[in-house]
């Protein structure tokens, strides 16, 4: 099926092209059924790379290594969980999943808009498929990028994932995050069309908002997603390390916050169409060269993939084009953008609106030129500075906390103006409950601790109390009207605005969020320590006791791992399991028992989670005290093979596994021997603890935003909405003059 | 067996994407693209005169200034809502134009 595989890329490649060629035209000529026809190009490719992701995914799952991928990247013995999702763990396969997703999401946008933006769709369509052309062109042209290259002598087992990746949220992190790179360039390809066919309106922002809030939402998902992998697999015991491909999700979703927030703005008053066109053509150039750091590997990263020379160009003149292109229809068609209105008062939701946006475009600026820094002193002075998250933090902590702030001034302030009594009613609460955070905590931490972490818990107390506020009195402005009970009126004012107060959910969500970083990064505490079982430490008032070692062997993988208890005050907290597991190398040189020791390993970490604080502890054996046993080993057996090898070639292969049997079984024999020693005769281990306060806060602050955002993208009911179009109606009956 | 396969595909690909030159889609309802615009432009107006006036219940606008914003709204809105009339008029007004022309 690799053929079939091979010649549905081929024909998406044509698709696009034809797509783009019929699409133009239309478009020119104002021909619907050439316009209509390039619209369906986008349904047959997304059926065709729908096709072709099933091939190879079937080929994973039916461990047919035939095919190099499959090989490279999946065994035998890999569980089936994680080889149906070991395609995208691949620069190949990843390309392919990009290309499926980016042309189901433009079926479904182009879908929804048939029989809408006439003029701006045909482009939009032609900029979509132009998007799905270049990745195809890579999956059929650059050899590393081909996803169905064959080999005619497969190997009888494959390499197997990386131990890294089998890890639950690996299953739905790295879709997350290509779905919202992908969505990204919708909105991006609608601007596109809006400024080629002069449409600058609100009618592209109505038809691609809601793909831009779902991106966000997505890139969203897939950042905390990697944060909560990196805290529970990486071994290190945090969530956030300013690595540059973290950084690549990050900065387009900053932007992309400006934008959703940005397009109410040219929504309600015309105003900032310059402002949103470059927003969102810069959110979309940051989109792809997000895809562009993870696939290069041009920065160092633990999440890139090996970089490829020509991948890289291709890349580069992709990145180029759109930012030159971008340029160039924001400068052509500058008449088309000018505002209709103007700012009415700095005392606005307008103006608060537009500071947010100047922040969150700073912060991304500072966080693409920390992350790019060691390529631009490269450039300049030929060395690669190297700079680490340090580097981040004096512009991002300020930034930040600016952030938070405006996002709970925002929801309590009017659109277009405001008195000061207004002002006054609004802030008496938010900021008096900021001020008693900070007066509790200046009594209960004391005044030596955190500045960073004191004003974001008052930034955070604000934002929680004016969302609080915005709930309680749209629910009594609701009830005074509809005399209806507080539970109800409160559901029928989400319901009737979902935008708005899933907006305010979110606000909420990222406070709670980010009170947990900042307790979680100035509160922790974390130490080293080496113990042999029977012996504890002591950490921030906690009582860690090594109680035993752990053991376990299979053909598929060794695990070293320790039982701790942990206790405080003398009251047991909790018993904790930490493993270190060593999965096989399949390279023979590393010797036929080292390479058991000696391929890739992974950390099991040993976690109690609470709501005031976690525990978390690893283990790091040392596999020293078994070196000498493990050479000696590797000669032994390597004797074995050289000596049992001769008798088995020339036998069918039935006969030379029966006949190999018996070394397999003795070495396996031995490993399990070897690492028994690690129970039977212990050695000191060292273990890494943290003690970090409130990180439950930051998931459960994600799931918030999550839950806030679907409000928000949550389709208004066609009756409701029918009504308000209504009354809307009799309102103009009832106001306009005669 | 492949070769067949990929045969297929094509051929489905190509009946696909072509339908609509040998298939047009005439009854299809497409807005016309100022009407488009201006629904687009009075949903807009709608929401923000529903926003005005949940701001001035939840006390963020105080009264003089939620009529005077409430003023301006409803005088765009119907603005918009006349541009919106004409535009459809002349959308029809052309269609009756052209049904005649066709009869004959």
């Amino acid at each position: 099926m690799a053929v079939v595989g091979r010649a549905l890329l081929i024909l998406g490649l044509l698709t696009c092209a034809y797509g783009i060629g019929v699409s133009v035209y239309g478009a020119r000529s104002g021909r619907r059924e050439w316009v209509d026809s390039g619209r369906r190009s986008v349904y047959a490719l997304a059926a065709l790379m729908v096709c072709a992701f099933a091939i190879l995914d079937v080929a994973f799952l039916r461990n047919d290594f035939s095919y190099n991928l499959v090989a490279s990247a999946s065994s035998t013995t890999t569980p089936t969980l994680f080889k149906a999702a070991a395609i995208w763990s691949t620069q190949a396969g990843s390309l392919l999943l990009w290309i499926m997703l980016l042309s189901l999401w433009s079926s479904l946008v182009l879908f929804l808009s048939r029989n809408k933006v006439r003029e701006i769709a045909p482009y939009a369509t032609a900029v979509l498929l132009g998007f799905c052309g270049f990745f195809t062109t890579l999956t059929v042209f650059v050899h590393s990028a081909h996803p169905f290259a064959t080999s005619a002598t497969p190997p009888t087992e494959g390499a197997g994932l990386d131990p890294l990746l089998r890890h639950v949220t690996m299953m739905v992190h790295p879709p997350m995050l290509y779905s919202g790179y992908t969505m990204l360039t919708i909105p991006f390809a609608f601007a596109v069309g809006a400024l080629i066919s002069r449409r600058t309106g609100a009618e592209w922002i109505q038809v691609t908002r809601r793909f831009a809030l779902a991106a966000w939402l997505c890139l969203g998902i897939g950042i905390m997603l990697g944060a909560r992998w990196s805290y529970t697999e990486l071994g290190w015991g945090g969530y956030w390390a300013w690595d540059p491909v973290e950084n690549a999700a990050l900065m387009p979703w900053l932007l992309a916050t400006a934008f959703i927030h940005s397009i109410m703005i040219q929504e309600k008053r015309g105003m900032l169409k310059t402002w949103n066109v470059s927003l969102i053509l810069g959110t979309g150039t940051m989109a792809i060269v997000g895809t562009f750091l993870v696939r290069s590997g041009i920065l160092s990263s633990i999440h890139a993939f090996v970089s490829n020379g020509t991948l890289n160009w291709a890349f580069v003149a992709l990145i180029a084009a759109m930012v030159v292109v971008s340029i160039g229809l924001v400068i052509w068609r500058r008449d088309q953008l000018r505002s209709e209105a103007r700012l009415d008062s700095l005392l606005s939701r307008e103006a608060v609106f537009l500071f947010q946006n100047l922040v969150l475009v700073a912060l991304a600026l500072v966080i693409f030129w920390v992350t790019f820094f060691p390529l631009i002193s490269q450039a300049i002075t030929g060395t690669q500075v190297s700079v680490g998250p340090p580097a981040f933090r004096p512009f991002v902590v300020p930034l930040a906390l600016i952030l938070v702030l405006l996002s709970g001034i925002g929801p309590i302030i009017a659109w277009r103006r405001v008195t000061l009594e207004n002002l006054r009613r609004s802030f008496v609460f938010p900021a008096a409950a900021a001020l008693a955070t900070l007066a509790v905590l200046l009594l209960a931490v004391g005044s030596g601790a955190s500045a960073f972490a004191f004003a974001m818990f008052g930034c955070g107390a604000f934002v929680l109390a004016a969302v609080a506020q915005e709930f309680w009195r749209g629910t009594r402005a609701r009830r005074a009207m509809s005399h209806e009970p507080a539970p109800l009126a409160f559901a029928q004012l989400v319901r009737r605005n979902r935008r708005r107060y899933g907006g305010y959910v979110v606000h909420a969500g990222l406070a709670v969020l980010l009170i947990g970083v900042a307790a979680s990064t100035s509160f922790q505490h974390s130490r080293y320590a080496t113990l042999m079982p029977g012996q504890s430490t002591k950490l921030d008032g906690y009582t860690v006791r090594y109680v035993k070692p752990t053991v376990a062997a299979t053909p598929a993988r060794l695990s070293l791992g320790a039982v701790l208890a942990v206790s405080k005050g003398g009251h047991p907290v909790a018993t904790l399991n930490t493993r270190h597991e060593l999965y096989p190398s399949q390279d023979p040189s590393l010797g036929p028992i080292g390479r058991f020791f000696n391929g890739s390993d992974e950390s099991r970490i040993g976690l109690t989670s609470g709501f005031t604080r976690d525990v978390w502890t690893v283990v790091n054996p040392s596999l020293q005290p078994l070196q000498g046993l493990i050479m000696q080993g590797d000669r032994l057996f390597t004797r074995l093979e050289r000596d049992t090898m001769p008798r088995v070639v020339g036998l069918p292969l039935a006969k030379a596994n029966a006949a190999l049997a018996p070394l397999w079984q003795a070495r396996d024999r031995a490993i399990a021997e070897l690492v028994a020693r690690y129970v039977n005769h212990p050695w000191p281990v060292t273990f890494l603890m943290i003690v970090s306060p409130l990180v439950m806060w930051l998931w459960i602050g994600a799931l918030i935003v999550v839950a806030g955002a679907l409000i928000a993208l949550w389709p208004i009911p066609t009756l409701a909405w029918l009504r308000a179009r209504s009354a809307a109606y009799a309102g103009r009956l009832a106001r306009e003059p005669a | 067996m492949e070769f067949l396969i990929i045969l297929a595909v094509l051929a489905l690909v190509v009946l696909f994407v072509t339908r609509p030159f040998w298939r047009p889609d005439s009854d299809r309802a497409v807005a016309p693209k100022d009407v488009a615009e201006l629904e687009a432009a009075r949903d807009a107006k709608y929401r923000e005169i529903r926003d005005a006036e949940l701001d001035v219940r939840t006390g963020k606008l105080s009264q003089e200034d939620f009529e005077a914003i409430d003023r301006t709204l409803r005088a765009e809105a119907i603005e918009i809502l006349h541009a919106l009339d004409d535009a459809r008029g002349r959308v029809n007004g052309a269609a009756r134009e052209r049904l005649p022309s066709e009869r004959r």
